[in-house]
């Protein structure tokens, strides 16, 4: 199938993955993907028609909990790391909408 | 001569379930707390955690959809929806793509060609996302996520709407729908319910579709019909330019009435979809379908036809009480006790309409009890007390839930029926005015009225006065 | 006896015949470190003061009683993808290098209520991505048996620690064999349990549906011991599985009489190392020495493994790493004029090239448009290679091959050629993917005097046959000494 990885396609997947390559670093990711999806090809010489894609190893259903509020106040904790704060929330720059 | 278009619509409705933790932890989902008070490192993507899926959400999901008409997918599973926000703490949303848990459904409701069958194309359970404020003094936005995490349902349509009212109608039936489920609140205002219109355009008579955008941001029914109107307004304009319509979200700004394009080429709007490896798939087995098919509530058309059969009530009356689950409750409960459904209507649909107006009061938030307002009509059948005391104690039993009968002795309320006491009431009004007795022996019959009032003003309004009535006219005769 | 040369169970047993205290047992450890860091660089952070205070602690709690089980007082190394509350965490990743963890894995909670001292953590590859921990942000670590090799990945800190005598034990994770292969590499016994086994809540998140935490030590009887520890069903992870039976250490019985092994020939081919596949085969005649049964089969779809593997580790990885953002945790750049900006400039600064590339290939095959071609080819084939796992373990009781192609590298030599590494995974990836369990023991030095491991992988949930038969071979095969201790003569 070799698919093509061009300047485009590495731009797009750098905006699905929030990455910016510089120049350099945008060559080698180009020539990385190229040969891994190479590569990876090998799979299209295995017969899988007829085989349901296995997301989970194990047939483990239906695992729950109840509705019952079993956590408290831990904002000190989970804000403990954050870059930026402010007023007990994350502080990001302003967002579009 | 201009074409004539028809509007082709669809609607993505989010509700945020009644369930009292989140989807996939044990924080609570209750409404209003301080910022990133209810968080925990899983609603708040800390490295190395994990969710685990609150079976409640899956009930609710599940009475949406039976309710709904919808088929289930016994077998379903959720899936990472991945995108770069910050209310969205993993930067991927677990939702349901694949495999979601209801489809192919319908909700009907009545146009004024009769009715119509919307048909609903799937419903899924996900994640909602956290909040987001923005701060103007330093130009930047904070992030709450104690929102992060509640259980939505997503219910998307067929795009089988054609006007702004058959939406209002849809979202109507839709909303009646799941209050009565209790399985959410459904309130536009407050977020609980939030619609995204999905709208094109196309020529009468044509079956192509035509080239649709999306609007958010519509907090209102008012906005929505605003933005309906607005939109469908700007794609005719732009075709009949010869433009062509392009595929975007816009967002509806109400106070400006007008939409502008969220266009961004930093989001490829390629959401990567797959299945959520953390998370193993739900079975829902015929028993347990069962169970929640049968635990299902009346629902309001089933109700509004059952009143009109078993209780004589008017269609429009019934509609009133249906309204409400609470209120048709209400309804039902004092009933049973009082055995006077005309009464019992007329007392919710009158007063009680009226005070929750002036009140501010909702229907589910209504508190007085059966008991005591069946109490109240035994005592307005029995005469013990007349139309207007009878409308004081219910103001109290609306406000505070007082027991009438209680109220009515200690008020000394109760109607004088005593026909010695009466007697003599009007013996002495009679005295009192001859004058007034000679008009109405020459004919004037109009002031037997008042006579009858100067009897029920010296005995403080307490007398009975269709008794006082009867005694005077015999004593004039 | 030289302490720092026992194994934990024995160091278990002297601390609670009051030979050793915990305090000199840490000491001890902590002594071995800064003897041993400036060459070998094992770990990413020491935590000497909370560690002595840990021994103090468990101390008092062995003399009243509380603390009775074999592990209590024994010093460890965690891998640092393994969350530890208060400890830094950080994949050895720059995007982690400042983060905290309010809360503990439940792997290291159940180590901790056992008694365990925690030491510090230890050296990986970037959020485990590699297999020779060199893509750390804080430079590699080094093989202790020759320090100009690499110790392999992505467990090499954890590994290289316990064969510098610098810990007892040590916990690492396992996504494509990074527990196995750099026991392998490092002359270590380090077992990855099945699917499923030991909670993943609190581990950092590579693949999800590939990930285990496994134990790393000096020996068989020392991981069954510690697998017993550490396996649970935790409701905090909804991929934990019930086991019918955790008592690992049962298995330790010798007996391999009847047991058949099964060496697929498809693992012997070309790109094997002469020397491993020399001590590996020696490795199975020793077990039929000892009764079982060796041959050799057709295993099937080995090729398909890895290109499967990476497809589906890239996948997950790239949506389990979107979380680090600059926003709740870790890493932000400095310069930025908005929120887009920020994104993309803190995970570029933060991510090292290996990461990046994985991210992006993920992002590529499950992109629009490819997402049938690569992802869900990917998940039919891994079916697939369960299947054939199913089938061979319908004969054979343990499968037994190579950990690794070779021994271990030049440091400096695999970076360079990213392909050429990923194939080193190929006898690891497979168990990865069909949730199997699989364990790693030393069974040789080859002519440049590197260790070599024997791979047992064994049918799910049947750890207890290869606890029975490492087990088996170790008796076989004779003390194994680690170099801190003298060269092994072989």
């Amino acid at each position: 199938m070799a698919v093509k990885i061009d300047d485009k396609m590495i731009e797009y997947v750098g905006i699905l993955a929030k990455l910016s390559l510089s120049p350099e670093e945008k060559e080698g990711a180009k020539e990385d993907m190229s040969r891994m999806l190479e590569y990876i090809d090998m799979l299209n010489g295995l017969d899988t028609s007829g085989v349901e894609p296995m997301s989970h190893v194990f047939d483990i259903r239906n695992v729950f909990r109840e509705d019952e509020v079993v956590n408290g106040d831990a904002s000190e904790e989970m804000l403990c790391n954050a870059p930026q704060q402010k007023e007990k929330q994350y502080q990001v720059p302003r967002t579009v909408e | 001569m201009r074409k004539e278009y028809e509007t082709v619509i669809g609607l993505e409705v989010h509700v945020e379930l009644a369930a009292k933790t989140k989807i996939f932890c044990g924080c609570s989902t209750a409404f209003g707390a301080a910022p990133n008070t209810h968080t925990c490192p899983v609603c708040t993507g800390m490295p190395g955690s994990l969710p685990v899926l609150n079976k409640r959400v899956v009930e609710l999901a599940l009475s949406v959809g039976l309710a709904a008409n919808c088929g289930i997918n016994q077998f379903c599973k959720f899936d990472r929806k991945n995108y770069f926000y910050p209310d969205n703490p993993q930067n991927y949303q677990i939702s349901q793509l694949y495999l979601p848990i209801c489809h192919d459904g319908y909700i009907t409701i009545e146009t004024p060609a009769g009715e119509k069958q919307i048909r609903i194309h799937e419903i899924h359970m996900e994640e909602d996302a956290g909040k987001l404020i923005h701060d103007e003094w330093e130009d930047c936005s904070l992030v709450d996520y104690n929102r992060s995490g509640v259980p939505l349902i997503e219910i998307v349509s067929e795009p089988d709407m054609r006007s702004a009212d058959e939406v209002i109608a849809y979202l109507e039936r839709l909303r009646l729908l799941i209050q009565y489920l209790g399985a959410s609140d459904c309130k536009l205002q407050e977020g609980s319910m939030r619609a995204d219109v999905n709208l094109s355009v196309r020529e009468k008579g044509s079956s192509r579709f035509g080239t649709r955008t999306e609007m958010k941001n519509l907090n209102s029914f008012k906005a929505i019909a605003r933005a309906i109107e607005g939109e469908k307004k700007r794609q005719i304009e732009l075709l009949e330019e010869g433009k062509a319509v392009i595929q975007e979200t816009r967002r509806w700004d109400d106070n400006k009435e007008y939409s502008y394009a969220m266009r961004s080429k930093e989001d490829a709007k390629d959401y990567r979809y797959f299945p959520d490896p953390d998370l193993p798939p739900v079975y829902i087995s015929d028993e347990w379908l069962e169970s929640v098919k049968s635990s299902l509530p009346e629902l309001q058309p089933e109700k509004m036809k059952r009143y009109q059969e078993e209780y004589g009530l008017s269609e429009y009356d019934s509609r009133i009480i249906t309204e409400s689950k609470h209120m048709a409750d209400l309804f039902e409960k004092t009933t049973a006790l009082c055995k006077k459904a005309k009464k019992a209507a007329n007392w919710l649909i009158g007063e009680t309409s009226r005070l929750m107006k002036e009140r501010g009061v909702e229907a589910e938030k209504l508190q007085f009890s059966p008991g005591h307002l069946a109490q109240l009509i035994e005592l307005t059948e029995a005469g013990s007390i007349n139309t207007n005391t009878a409308k004081e104690v219910f103001e109290k039993l609306f406000d505070e839930d007082i027991e009438p009968r209680a109220y009515v002795e200690a008020h000394g309320l109760l109607m004088v029926n005593d026909d010695s006491a009466l007697e003599a009431a009007v013996d002495a009004v009679l005295a009192a005015n001859p004058n007034t007795v000679e008009e109405y022996k020459g004919g004037k019959t109009k002031v037997l009225g008042f006579l009858v009032g100067q009897v029920m003003k010296t005995m403080k309004g307490k007398a009975n006065p269709g008794k006082v009535n009867e005694m005077m006219a015999e004593k004039l005769k | 006896m030289e302490l720092l040369e026992l194994t934990a169970l024995e160091l278990g047993k002297e601390i609670q015949k009051k030979n050793v205290s915990v305090r000199e047992a840490v000491e001890a450890s902590l002594a071995q470190i800064h003897k041993k860091e400036p060459d070998i660089h094992a770990f990413v952070t020491i935590e000497e003061e909370k560690a002595l205070r840990a021994a103090d602690r468990v101390q008092k709690q062995i003399e009243d009683g509380t603390l009775t089980g074999p592990l209590a007082g024994v010093p460890a190394a965690v891998k640092d993808n393994i969350c530890t509350e208060g400890m830094k965490t950080t994949c050895s990743s720059r995007i982690l290098s400042n983060f905290v963890p309010p809360y503990s894995a439940e792997a290291v909670k159940r180590l901790q209520a056992a008694g365990a001292v925690i030491l510090g953590k230890t050296n990986m590859d970037e959020f485990a991505m590699g297999s020779t921990t060199e893509t750390s942000w804080y430079g590699p670590t080094k093989n202790p048996w020759n320090v100009k090799h690499v110790p392999g990945g992505s467990s090499g800190g954890s590994c290289a620690a316990v064969a510098a005598e610098e810990t007892f034990f040590a916990l690492g994770s396992d996504t494509g064999g990074s527990i196995r292969q750099p026991s392998s590499f490092c002359g270590v016994t380090g077992i990855k349990p099945t699917y499923g086994t030991v909670s993943r809540y609190g581990l950092i998140a590579y693949g999800s549906s590939l990930d285990q935490i496994g134990p790393i030590a000096k020996d068989t009887a020392d991981c069954a011991a510690l697998l017993e520890v550490l396996a649970s069903y935790d409701k905090k992870d909804s991929t934990s599985v019930l086991r019918k039976d955790y008592d690992f250490t049962a298995a330790l019985t010798g007996e391999v009489k009847g047991m058949k092994i099964g060496i697929p020939s498809d693992y012997l081919g070309e790109g094997l190392d002469e020397g491993v596949k020399k001590a590996v085969l020696a490795g199975a005649e020793a077990l039929k020495a000892q009764g079982a049964e060796v041959e050799f089969f057709d295993l099937g779809m080995v090729e398909y493994a890895i290109p499967a593997y990476y497809v589906i580790a890239s996948a997950e990885a790239s949506s389990n790493l979107s979380r680090f953002d600059g926003v709740k945790y870790g890493y932000r750049t400095s310069d930025y004029e908005d929120l887009h900006e920020m994104y993309k400039k803190s995970r570029s600064e933060g991510f090292g090239t290996e990461v990046k590339r994985r991210i992006m290939l993920g992002s590529f095959v499950l992109s629009s448009g490819y997402y049938d071609a690569y992802y869900l080819k990917a998940l039919r084939t891994k079916a697939l290679i369960k299947k054939a796992f199913d089938r061979a373990f319908e004969t054979y009781d343990i499968i037994l091959g190579p950990a690794a192609p070779s021994i271990a590298p030049v440091l400096g030599e695999s970076l360079s050629d990213p392909m050429k590494m990923y194939l080193g995974d190929i006898y690891t990836v497979s168990v990865n993917l069909a949730g199997l369990p699989g364990i790693s023991v030393p069974c040789g030095i080859d002519e440049k005097g590197l260790p070599v491991g024997m791979q047992l992988i064994a049918d799910c949930f049947r750890e207890k046959k290869l606890f029975r038969a490492a087990y088996a071979y170790e008796k076989a095969r004779g003390p194994w000494k680690l170099p801190c201790g003298g060269k092994e003569e072989k």
